[in-house]
């Protein structure tokens, strides 16, 4: 069993050493990477997903229960360790979604495939907005079957101890019950987001800028709570885009207008409960 | 006089130039003089993406002749080339076109690439290219979906259990350090002649072979096989 993976800070883009020199994340953990695009978010993933031993460009070190990954040529290490989830990702095969999740579960040695398989399939249905079933083929599904279905996958037949999620936001899927369903079980979850409430939900989120870890900051009380209020907002969106992609009309019970000073409150409790904090 | 020989093939468009253009940028940076080959049938453009290496760079146009087999006869020579270019690391490339050959020579490091994006059966019809490699390299996993890929390798390994299985992106050079590793990991080879290859050629002698475009039995000559029908052709008759 997985106990920690250990992230040694390398340099920055300027080959400045990084301000965050070591970053150790734990089995349950849900940790968010942000900052803005190129300062080197993606780049953390996949010095975690390929083992960096210190090599150039990001000079990392990644190790595994405190140790390097054996890098040996003849012991190639844990096979299974991480698994990945990312908008840009696809399914190819032409074959249906039932025969295809077998294969999976068979190459995976899973003892009792068919209870897997539809707990899959409920998974990823309670994910879609669309209804996806057994018989349909893999590479017609729509953008948010595939994703949804995807998530489900990772989660149950592919259940590596560490999953590394790349801007699902805008996969058409429920993310935050996907991110629920990829981090049970124990699962490191590393999600690289520019959601605030995704980066909320995390219980510690890294600021990269320029290529390094730049800040490490754990999740308030505050911003949980704010994270809750968006969560409650986004359940009405989402209950609302149901109403009218059904057909219906909103004739009454107009919420009242959001009123400003409730924005202004969240942003001043932000500031100070953050300014100049940053936890291990 | 020793040399890391490694030997890189696989279908067109799978990606090997550009998994060793990251590979050979690691290579270099740890110091290790490298020179590059490429075998092709017709014509080739991945000369200058190797050149812009700053590394030496040949290319052998096989032309007229079996790629397969103009590789195996000119080995020694590149092996020479290499040598003279005072390269402690030869990267070989040849393009596996007819995927009944394999260019695996013994004592040499052989990488096959093969891209997430060609089916599940395609391993099985690569042939000997994937099943004598060394490292089976596997690109453009970022494509493709978690549960694909594991498939996908599983395909890979049921036809080469032994090989070693490296997940590579060209374009980001994600896995290129693992088999950088794997070529230092390789004991160099003190000379190429005598070695064996691991699969036999195909043997090519027969009229098409020295030039003729006719079709037809009149016009063939030599080592000659003619497809099996069996059964069916009594339906054919009728």
């Amino acid at each position: 069993m997985l106990q920690k993976i250990t992230v040694m800070g390398g340099v920055d883009k300027n080959g400045h050493p990084e301000p965050i020199r070591r970053l150790d994340i734990h089995p349950g953990e849900v940790l968010a990477v942000v900052g803005p695009t190129g300062a080197g978010k993606t780049q953390l993933i996949a010095d975690i997903e390929q083992y960096r031993e210190g090599e150039a460009p990001t000079g990392r070190q990644v190790l595994i229960d405190g140790h390097p990954y054996a890098h040996d040529p003849l012991n190639p290490g844990p096979r299974h360790l991480v698994a990945e989830v990312s908008q840009k990702m696809n399914f190819i095969i032409d074959t249906t979604v039932e025969a295809f999740l077998a294969r999976h579960a068979r190459v995976r040695a899973i003892a009792s495939p068919e209870t897997v398989i539809n707990t899959v399939l409920t998974v990823a249905n309670q994910l879609a907005g669309e209804p996806l079933s057994p018989t349909d083929n893999l590479t017609r599904l729509s953008g948010g079957q595939a994703r949804a279905l995807m998530v489900g996958d990772v989660a149950l037949i592919s259940n590596a101890p560490v999953v590394l999620v790349d801007e699902i936001e805008n996969a058409g899927i429920d993310r935050l019950s996907a991110m629920a369903i990829l981090s049970a079980h124990g699962k490191m979850v590393l999600v690289v987001t520019h959601d605030p409430t995704l980066m909320l939900m995390a219980g510690r989120r890294v600021i990269m800028k320029n290529g390094g870890m730049h800040q490490l900051h754990r999740t308030t009380p505050a911003e949980i709570a704010i994270m809750e209020t968006l969560a409650a907002r986004e359940k009405d969106i989402s209950r609302l885009r149901d109403t009218l992609r059904s057909g219906q009309q909103i004739t009454d019970n107009v919420p009242n207008k959001e009123t400003q000073e409730t924005w202004q409150a969240f942003y001043c409790t932000a500031r100070s409960t953050s300014a100049g904090r940053s936890a291990r | 006089m020793s040399l890391r020989f490694v030997i890189v093939a696989g279908p067109p468009s799978s990606g090997k130039t550009s998994a060793m253009l990251h590979t050979i940028a690691h290579l270099k940076k740890s110091g290790m003089p490298v020179a590059a080959c490429k075998i092709d049938c017709l014509e080739t453009a991945d000369d200058r993406r190797y050149r812009q290496l700053g590394i030496p760079v040949a290319i052998g146009l096989s032309e007229y002749l079996c790629p397969d087999h103009f590789y195996a006869v000119n080995l020694e020579e590149v092996w020479s080339w290499a040598r003279q270019q005072n390269a402690e690391v030869l990267i070989l490339e040849t393009a596996g076109l007819c995927h009944r050959c394999a260019p695996a020579v013994e004592g040499c490091l052989t990488i096959c690439v093969i891209d997430n994006l060609v089916g599940l059966e395609t391993p099985k019809k690569i042939g000997p290219m994937l099943s004598t490699a060394d490292i089976i390299a596997i690109t453009k996993g970022d494509m493709v979906s978690q549960a694909e890929k594991e498939v996908f390798r599983d395909a890979v390994e049921t036809v080469n259990p032994g090989a070693r299985v490296i997940h590579v992106n060209g374009l980001s050079g994600q896995g290129s350090l693992a088999l950088k590793r794997a070529i230092l990991a390789t004991r160099p080879l003190e000379k190429i002649t005598g070695q064996a290859l691991r699969y036999s050629m195909p043997a090519a002698t027969c009229s098409y072979c020295a030039g003729e475009t006719i079709v037809g039995g009149s016009f063939q000559m030599g080592n000659i096989k003619k497809i099996d029908f069996g059964e069916s052709e009594s339906c054919c008759k009728k």
